[in-house]
């Protein structure tokens, strides 16, 4: 069963150095709280898996987090490229960062492979594309039935996955609304899984018969943690900051400034300086 | 006639070539500028879909992301990622696939991974995302992009995304049975591919451009069509659209700082 904590345990109790965690949330419910707890705790050589590394994964290979990332999609939506993560794959800093490259439809149908408890994923993909040239993990398999040749992928199975959903109820069950990216398959993908939550309520009330809802059993840990998600957002409790996710740009462009941020608003602070963050995006609505 | 920019005029010729019947799998940028002019003007019933598994969206703003939660406001549906590219995208649910790139060469092969060579790269860009499976599984592709010597290279470092390869039937022999990419509109003119080469060719050149400006934006010798119109200026009601649409695009990403 799943125990309610604090961040800090939950992060504390799951994740270890060289683990291979996924934190994911395809654009909505980004768990950045538990990114910044990760790096206040640490945490050393991880393998970090996540379709778009998105600030959240920016900021932990900034902070030399990470040995390798598994990714799609590495840039700031709509605004330009991950500088940190561009720092570390071209000039190694702070620290040498391996790859392997994917594309999106590649890495989903890895994480359904895990959470199916296949070893691999199958798909009509990479089709006259250079990556299966510089990732071996690509490879391919021909049908048994039709003789198509079709390209695979390891199944994605982190130690830990992280996510932040909508609210949790009182026996720890969580729900998710909206966009729901990968994140049920990265949960049921792996050994351990961490979900921060906007709320918890007595109980979920009347809601669709087919809501995405993660039982309590199938999580090691809920963590309340308002705003938890920020700049990214919790459908119907505030909205993504663009603003924001612009502003990164400039943060993030130079080793000196990002680390300096990182101190004020990460090293120095803690989980409960994301509610003000979702306080001030709701009012603004 | 109204002022245009160059970039309003290329929005405004992309969004033309999209039907009011099509599936429209959209890219982030200025593909979903087209896609959502298109809709707002001539093609009212479109459905346009983005990877974060928003199905027939109708935005009211751009979104700055893939997945902005005015795509889900706006949604007929909202699909988990997975099911997103396995049973649309995969399962050849999508008419078109409307991308962007960083680079492009001749037969219309994008690169949005990497300039220079990849394990020591000069430029790492963001990377492939959707598009290596959006260009071989989307019924076609309608490509948009700012035209320089810089993007349209005669060699690109990497091919992140399949056009027509080596050209000719490449890509039936890699067993791919859509089309590929259609229609390369950019700030300056339309290309189409050649029915037999399959190399991009001008079709059209936007009012007030000259070939002279095209060949010395583009890092191959371009071909020209025997016969080679003049795209139709945007009308007034195509720009008062899509400046409307950039305003409040503007003041709800600039309300929320």
């Amino acid at each position: 069963m799943p125990r309610f904590s604090s961040l800090h345990d939950a992060i504390a109790t799951n994740i270890k150095d060289g683990d291979t965690v996924a934190m994911e949330g395809f654009t909505h419910l980004i768990p950045h709280a538990a990114g910044h707890e990760v790096i206040r705790q640490g945490r050393k050589h991880l393998t970090l898996v996540r379709m778009t590394p998105d600030l959240i994964y920016d900021q932990l290979i900034g902070m030399g987090c990470a040995d390798k990332i598994i990714f799609s999609w590495g840039g700031n939506p709509g605004v330009g490229s991950l500088h940190r993560l561009r720092d570390a794959i071209e000039a190694g800093w702070p620290n040498k960062l391996a790859i392997e490259e994917h594309s999106h439809s590649a890495m989903a149908n890895a994480y359904e492979a895990g959470a199916a408890n296949l070893p691999f994923a199958v798909l009509r993909g990479y089709i006259g594309a250079d990556l299966p040239k510089v990732n071996p993990n690509i490879k391919s398999v021909t049908c048994p039935y039709t003789g198509e040749k079709l390209a695979t992928v390891p199944a994605i199975r982190p130690d830990v996955t992280v996510i932040h959903a909508l609210r949790a109820d009182k026996a720890g069950n969580v729900m998710l609304e909206g966009i729901l990216g990968v994140q049920k398959q990265a949960v049921l993908a792996a050994k351990r899984a961490i979900v921060t939550v906007e709320e918890v309520v007595d109980d979920f009330g009347p809601r669709n018969l087919n809501a995405t809802i993660l039982p309590a059993w199938t999580l090691s840990a809920v963590c309340v943690v308002p705003g938890g998600a920020h700049p990214s957002y919790a459908q119907g409790y505030y909205k993504r900051d663009n603003a924001y996710y612009k502003a990164w740009d400039a943060i993030a462009r130079d080793r000196d400034g990002f680390l300096a941020w990182m101190k004020t608003n990460v090293l120095e602070s803690g989980p409960e300086a994301f509610a003000p963050h979702a306080q001030r995006l709701a009012a603004a609505e | 006639m109204a002022e245009y920019t160059s970039n309003e005029m290329m929005t405004i010729a992309a969004a033309r070539a999209l039907r009011n019947e099509d599936v429209c799998f959209v890219g982030i940028g200025a593909p979903s500028a087209a896609s959502n002019l298109a809709r707002l003007t001539h093609a009212p019933d479109i459905t346009l879909i983005y990877e974060s598994g928003t199905i027939a969206t109708k935005p009211t703003v751009l979104p700055l992301s893939i997945g902005d939660g005015e795509l889900c406001d706006t949604a007929l549906t909202t699909v988990a990622v997975p099911e997103m590219f396995r049973y649309w995208l995969q399962g050849g649910r999508v008419t078109v696939g409307f991308l962007g790139g960083a680079q492009i060469d001749k037969y219309a092969n994008l690169n949005t991974t990497v300039v220079g060579p990849y394990d020591k790269p000069k430029v790492r860009l963001p990377g492939g995302g959707g598009a290596p499976e959006i260009a071989t599984n989307c019924g076609e592709i309608f490509i948009i992009m700012s035209q320089g010597k810089r993007s349209f290279v005669d060699k690109l470092d990497f091919i992140t995304s399949l056009g027509f390869g080596e050209g000719g039937d490449h890509r039936e022999r890699l067993g791919v049975k859509t089309k590929g990419p259609t229609k390369l509109v950019t700030d300056l003119c339309v290309f189409e591919p050649d029915a037999t080469t399959k190399e991009m060719t001008v079709v059209t050149i936007h009012p007030g451009v000259t070939r002279e400006q095209i060949d010395a934006n583009t890092g191959w010798k371009v071909r020209y069509a025997d016969k080679v119109g003049e795209t139709p200026a945007p009308t007034a009601k195509e720009l008062e659209e899509l400046r409307a649409l950039h305003a409040r695009t503007a003041k709800a990403h600039g309300d929320q700082a």
